[in-house]
């Protein structure tokens, strides 16, 4: 039974691993703010739901559960909150959504 | 392996510094010392000191930062050119830096068990406390017993900087400058016009608050204490004004009542040493607040870092209303 | 065991940096340091459980908080000082 909970969150451990390295190449590589933000949001909270929930099988049910349970409900009520009024307030700042254009023309430094 | 992980955050923290001092624009400046809070915190947290690294998490990261960009909206965005040949300014900084890096060499190995700190000054920490103060937190029981005066003064410097800064920019007082609730080109102030991130926000304040409460309550058992929750409480009053608006905040938790609370605070400190002259002992022992002694303690050591809470809590909001009553007029 | 994730987390950490680093925009240094934090945030978790000091947890959730109020904080400053600059536009404009 201590191996079959070891492997699974073996396994979610390196999944949300792997999120976590593909957002952060994301961010670095993509040509606009956009696709960047999404990259970085969608692949957030994929990693995180993974790692927790890997961390959270290895806790069994104790205190340290519950707090990262709480960690957990956390990141997924505000990382996409704070994603799309980041995408709000740029889109209305005028950044352009092309793909390719790396800044707009007035130039916010 | 800690050790490595601890090197390669050092090296991205050398890295942040040096793009702080070199760009010219100050958001970016403001942005980079957000995430060279976040490195030091880490670092502090790969070396086992929670407390510290939940301070410097709190303050340094997330208030430190908001208080930054009141302070960038009410002057210029770009740094000033630099006065050209500053040699003896360079000659100086390279000299002491070369000074501080050669009295390194003398120190004790990281880690080194042989260290005079670990022979003398941690063993008694780690046996005296359970012994007169009973409480599983030593960091707690140093800052608030053993080292108490110097705590006194953090809080009475705390308290300082808050009548300084509210000195400074007027607008603190119980009538305060006019507060308008529409901005110039009669957009909505705050993010009142984005419906998502008020709705979180507003099911999300009480949930931090109670967090707040909990840190500051549980810092005789775990990382926590006065400073960590007066920035939390703080914190969530800004996300309130950041979403209702300064005015409603305004009307929840008004100025005087934020005075009041700064002075109650730094004057519950002062009431609990002087409470130790009266009940017939020296300032600051707690020891004669309760029959047994330990019990006193513990009990100095809850009124104490209330005091604190209470404090941090006041000189942050008020730091805050004045910012942004001054950014409004 | 958790080896590989913290390596993975602390890669993702010197790439967020880099892009707060080169950024054209503005927002894209704040998107770099919202990833930063919620990376922290999970860097402190699995430190903390694994590492055997579960009561560190209070760390990381204090720390997704402040993030969050950070960023938003941010944001609403950029938002307030473009209207005050297309306010001030408007009556160089109309003057």
């Amino acid at each position: 039974m201590e191996l079959v909970l070891d492997i699974v969150s073996w396994i979610l451990l390196s999944a949300g691993g792997f999120f976590v390295l593909v957002g952060g190449i994301g961010a670095l590589r993509m040509p606009n703010l956009y696709t960047r933000m999404h990259a970085a949001s969608v692949t957030d909270t994929m990693g995180a739901v993974l790692v927790l929930g890997g961390v959270m099988v290895q806790a069994g049910l104790s205190l340290a559960a519950i707090k990262l349970a709480a960690i957990l409900l956390f990141l997924l009520i505000t990382s996409p909150t704070a994603s799309y009024a980041l995408a709000h307030s740029a889109l209305l700042a005028g950044v352009k959504p092309d793909s390719g254009c790396a800044a707009d023309p007035e130039g916010h430094p | 392996m800690t050790v490595l992980f601890g090197i390669f955050l050092l090296t991205l923290v050398v890295i942040t510094a040096l793009a702080i001092v070199h760009t010219k624009n100050l958001f970016v400046a403001v942005m980079l010392l957000g995430i060279f809070s976040l490195l030091i915190a880490a670092n502090f947290f790969l070396l086992d000191a929670a407390d510290v690294a939940l301070t410097e998490a709190a303050v340094g990261a997330g208030i430190s930062t908001v208080l930054f960009l009141g302070a960038l909206a009410l002057t210029s965005e770009r740094e000033r050119a630099a006065t050209p040949h500053r040699w003896l300014s360079l000659a100086v900084v390279a000299s002491a830096t070369l000074v501080v890096l050669y009295a390194t060499f003398d120190k004790p190995t990281f880690g080194d068990p042989n260290a005079p700190v670990h022979q003398h000054v941690a063993p008694w920490y780690l046996e005296k406390t359970p012994e007169y103060v009973g409480i599983p937190n030593v960091v707690t029981a140093v800052l608030g017993t053993f080292r108490g005066y110097d705590t006194l003064g953090e809080v009475f410097v705390v308290f300082t900087a808050g009548i300084g800064v509210l000195f400074l920019l007027s607008g603190g007082g119980p009538a305060g400058p006019p507060k308008r609730q529409a901005r110039p080109d009669g957009s909505a102030i705050g993010l009142r016009d984005d419906l998502i991130p008020r709705v979180v926000a507003r099911l999300l304040v009480p949930f931090i608050l109670l967090f707040g409460l909990y840190v500051q309550f549980h810092g005789d058992y775990g990382p926590g204490g006065g400073f960590q929750a007066g920035a939390l409480i703080a914190a969530a009053f800004i996300l309130y004004a950041l979403v209702e608006g300064e005015g409603r905040t305004l009307e929840a938790l008004p100025r005087s009542a934020l005075m009041a609370l700064t002075v109650a605070g730094a004057l519950l400190y002062g009431g609990v040493g002087v409470a130790g002259i009266v009940l017939g002992s020296e300032f600051l022992d707690y020891s004669v607040l309760a029959s047994n002694p330990v019990t006193g303690q513990q009990i100095g050591i809850i009124l104490i870092e209330l005091g604190v809470g209470m404090t941090v809590t006041g000189v942050l909001l008020s730091i805050f209303h004045a910012f942004a009553a001054r950014e409004q007029t | 065991m958790y080896y590989a994730v913290t390596i993975a987390t602390l890669v993702t950490m010197a790439l967020a940096l880099i892009r707060a680093l080169l950024g054209p925009t503005v927002y894209d240094r704040v998107l770099s340091v919202n990833m930063f934090g919620t990376k922290v945030v999970l860097l402190l978790s699995v430190i903390a459980f694994l590492g055997g000091r579960p009561d560190f947890l209070d760390l990381a959730l204090a720390y997704a908080l402040i993030n969050f109020i950070g960023v938003l904080a941010v944001l609403e400053f950029f938002k307030s000082r473009a209207a005050r600059r297309s306010a001030e536009h408007n009556q160089g404009k109309a003057s």
